[in-house]
């Protein structure tokens, strides 16, 4: 079975986030770029599939992202990923959701696959649309925020997060599920992983690699960014000085009370 | 017009950038090691220091990580560089040294020498199970009466049958109570005056359900305490010929193993410091007095300061050995450099250290007391800083101030 595991490489989460006013995009530069973390959850599940699965099980990472990631990309490769296909592309700058979506779907579907596996968004852009639109590109039935999963032969059933509980669903291969934060603990990768990724492959590949035949990129942007506005600051918070625990506890009930927070 | 370059970044946590220079798969065994820590050590070891326990369950989650025997080559070790291990010690002592000493012991003085001196059975037998953590291991050399000079052993092995008779009594040694084997060493079939050189010392690889063999844990320390310290008792303790290390004899095998873990520590303690100037340095900014965060008067600065910077010199020193070991062009007395100034700055650190957190720098609700109470043993295994001093000293004039 080959399992196809999307990963996106954004700025590290825990680093402050500046936008380049003039180009609207977020400077990358002296922040160090990661694995976005919601992507962990999707490689684990790929990992514990193909430990069941066991037999020629595959799991590859999809990437799209400048070729200066590559060593972070092996960080997946480390946590146990056979190897991963990498669309490096300068005309990929610029990509929307839709040139992101296609372009990674042309490249799957070069490569062939049975079961996609995504996280539920980026730490970054966090649109969540991705998945959706891949698996419309991939002409594929689309699972999103599964919070559970087991494949049986070619059945898939899993269990889908909703607002007030979960849904249980089946299909059959090939399709593309999104993984929620809920479905496992993302493994740290072994010292042994660590040594043998570096001999794992890290494909890069042009768009025109990848069977890109449309424009993608700034080119064939669908959407345009009108104006990136940040949220308004936060005013100070009040301050009260209360002569003793009693009198501080009174006022905070009452301050509570006014909101109609208790 | 040219534009000026935007003047780089300073990151408080490592101003130089030293890390900047390790390669990419070294960075990964950090954030492995390093999460591992956050994660798994920190929320618990005040606790087990207080409590004086080394969880049971930490050598099999070590070795899943695949952090024991990590530097060595096969049967299950991963082979990773000497930068790697020495990055690994760092982070695990930014946990806990007690975490550490387990990790060195286990790699460096029990699986190294079965690797590097052992029998083919002896490597197949203990290598993978070590590697794991199923089986722990522990190294006997020290003895109550002799510590520095470890030469004057009193623990000999005597030839029986087809075997010897293992007799002594070793102390202070790690893992001692909760390991599966020992490595011992001993002086074999001693003649009436033994050699001064110790020529006739060997190892030998006892598993401790031995008969004879027995283990009493050492009590009421005040450091090192997640960390289990033992003596271990030989009375007849019989083994059969093939325990014995076949690769080795003489003084050179217990002080080589030595020299492989002492290279762990001076890695280990740039760790252990820079906990502590983390602790420091998040409390001088938080910590108001006259208005204003404690980070901000002159003498604190001063202190932080000082610390950051004998930081990066242990960081620079422990990266250079590391480099010299990867090339296989390390001395022993290059460890010693290393041992002695690194052990010695991370103490000096958590003690500045300390006084930056005033009353609060006393308890173990923050990490400083405890890395500075760890570090005392630190300064005295593995060879003393006298010890060191005196290495140095006739590496540098070729004459031996100790024999
Ligand atoms: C400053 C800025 C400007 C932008 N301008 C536009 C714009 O004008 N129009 C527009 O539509 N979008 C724009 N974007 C969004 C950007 O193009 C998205 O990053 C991209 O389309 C992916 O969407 P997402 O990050 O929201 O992914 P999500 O849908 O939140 O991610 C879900 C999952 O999709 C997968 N995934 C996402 N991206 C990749 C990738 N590159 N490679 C492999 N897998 C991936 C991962 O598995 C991820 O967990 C902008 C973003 C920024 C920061
Ligand atoms: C927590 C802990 C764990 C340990 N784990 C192990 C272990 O796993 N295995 C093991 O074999 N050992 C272990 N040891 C023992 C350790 O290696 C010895 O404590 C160390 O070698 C020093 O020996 P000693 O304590 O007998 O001190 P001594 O050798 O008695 O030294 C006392 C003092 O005299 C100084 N001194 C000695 N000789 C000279 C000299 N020639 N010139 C100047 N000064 C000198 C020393 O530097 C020191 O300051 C451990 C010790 C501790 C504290």
């Amino acid at each position: 079975m080959k399992i196809l595991v999307t990963v996106k490489l954004v700025p590290d989460t825990t680093a402050d986030k500046r936008i380049d006013p003039a180009t609207k995009q977020l400077v990358r530069s002296g922040v160090e770029t990661v694995l976005n973390p919601f992507d962990e959850y999707a490689i684990e599940a790929g990992l514990q599939l193909k430990e069941k699965i066991g037999g020629d099980t595959t799991v590859t990472i999809v990437t799209m992202a400048p070729e200066s990631g590559k060593e972070i990309v092996r960080k997946a490769l480390a946590m146990g990923a056979d190897d991963a296909i990498m669309i490096s592309d300068p005309k990929a700058e610029g990509s929307d959701v839709w040139g992101t979506a296609y372009a990674l779907a042309q490249a799957i579907k070069k490569n062939g696959f049975d079961l996609v596996l995504c996280g539920t968004q980026s730490t970054d852009s966090i649109t969540g649309e991705l998945p959706g639109a891949l698996a419309e590109f991939l002409g594929v039935p689309g699972i999103t925020h599964a919070r559970k999963l087991e494949v049986e032969g070619t059945t898939v059933r899993a269990e889908r997060e909703t607002d007030n509980g979960y849904a249980k669903v089946t299909a059959d291969l090939p399709l593309l599920v999104s993984v929620t934060k809920s479905m496992n603990t993302p493994r740290y990768p072994a010292l042994k992983g660590i040594m043998g990724a570096k001999k794992k492959t890290i494909a890069i590949a042009s768009l025109a690699d990848s069977g890109v035949d449309k424009p993608v990129g700034h080119e064939g942007a669908r959407t345009e960014l009108i104006d990136l506005v940040s949220p308004p600051t936060r005013g100070k918070g009040e301050v009260f000085q209360a002569a003793d625990a009693v009198a501080g506890a009174t006022k905070i009930i009452e301050f509570l009370r006014e909101r109609k927070l208790v | 017009m040219k534009t000026l370059a935007p003047i780089p970044h300073v990151d408080p946590l490592d101003p130089l950038a030293l890390d900047d220079a390790l390669d990419p798969d070294v960075r990964l065994v950090r954030d492995t090691v390093r999460d591992f820590v956050r994660s798994r050590i920190l929320p618990e070891v005040g606790g087990w220091f207080e409590a004086g326990t080394f969880p049971r369950s930490m050598p099999r989650e070590l070795g899943s990580l695949g952090l024991l025997g990590m530097h060595l080559e096969g049967y299950g070790c991963a082979g990773a560089s000497a930068t790697a291990y020495g990055i690994a010690c760092r982070e695990l002592e930014a946990g806990d040294s007690g975490l550490r000493s387990f990790v060195s012991v286990q790699g460096s003085l029990a699986m190294y020498p079965i690797h590097a001196y052992g029998s083919e059975a002896q490597k197949t037998t203990w290598l993978p199970r070590l590697a794991t953590g199923e089986a722990i291991g522990c190294f006997g050399l020290s003895e109550w009466d002799y510590g520095s000079e470890p030469t004057g052993m009193r623990t000999t092995a005597r030839t029986r049958g087809d075997g010897y008779v293992i007799d002594g009594t070793k102390a202070w040694i790690t893992s001692g109570g909760i390991a599966d084997v020992a490595i011992v060493w001993a002086h074999v079939d001693p003649q009436p005056g033994t050699p001064a050189t110790g020529s006739d010392v060997r190892g030998f690889v006892v598993p401790t359900d031995t008969p004879g063999f027995t283990t009493r844990n050492i009590e009421r320390k005040l450091s090192l305490r997640a960390s289990v310290t033992s003596e271990l008792v030989l009375a007849d303790c019989y083994v059969p010929a093939s325990a014995m290390l076949p690769g080795v004899r003489g003084m050179r095998g217990p002080l080589s193993c030595l020299n492989e873990a002492r290279y762990g520590i001076v890695w280990g303690v740039v760790g252990a410091a820079r906990a502590c100037y983390e602790a420091a340095l998040a409390y001088a900014t938080t910590r108001v007095q006259w208005g204003k965060p404690i980070a901000g008067f002159q003498l604190t600065q001063e202190k932080l300061a000082n610390m950051a910077l004998e930081l990066q010199k242990a960081q620079l020193l422990a990266s250079h050995l590391g480099r010299l070991k990867d090339a296989d062009t390390l001395a022993p007395a290059h460890v010693s450099f290393g041992k002695l100034n690194n052990v010695r700055e991370a103490l000096a650190i958590a003690r500045e250290a300390r006084t930056i957190l005033g009353a609060s720098g006393i308890t173990l609700e923050y990490p400083i007391m405890r890395h500075m109470n760890n570090l005392e043993s630190v300064l005295t295994y593995e060879g003393t800083s006298e010890i060191h001093t005196l290495i140095i000293g006739q590496a540098l004039t070729g004459l031996a101030a100790f024999s």
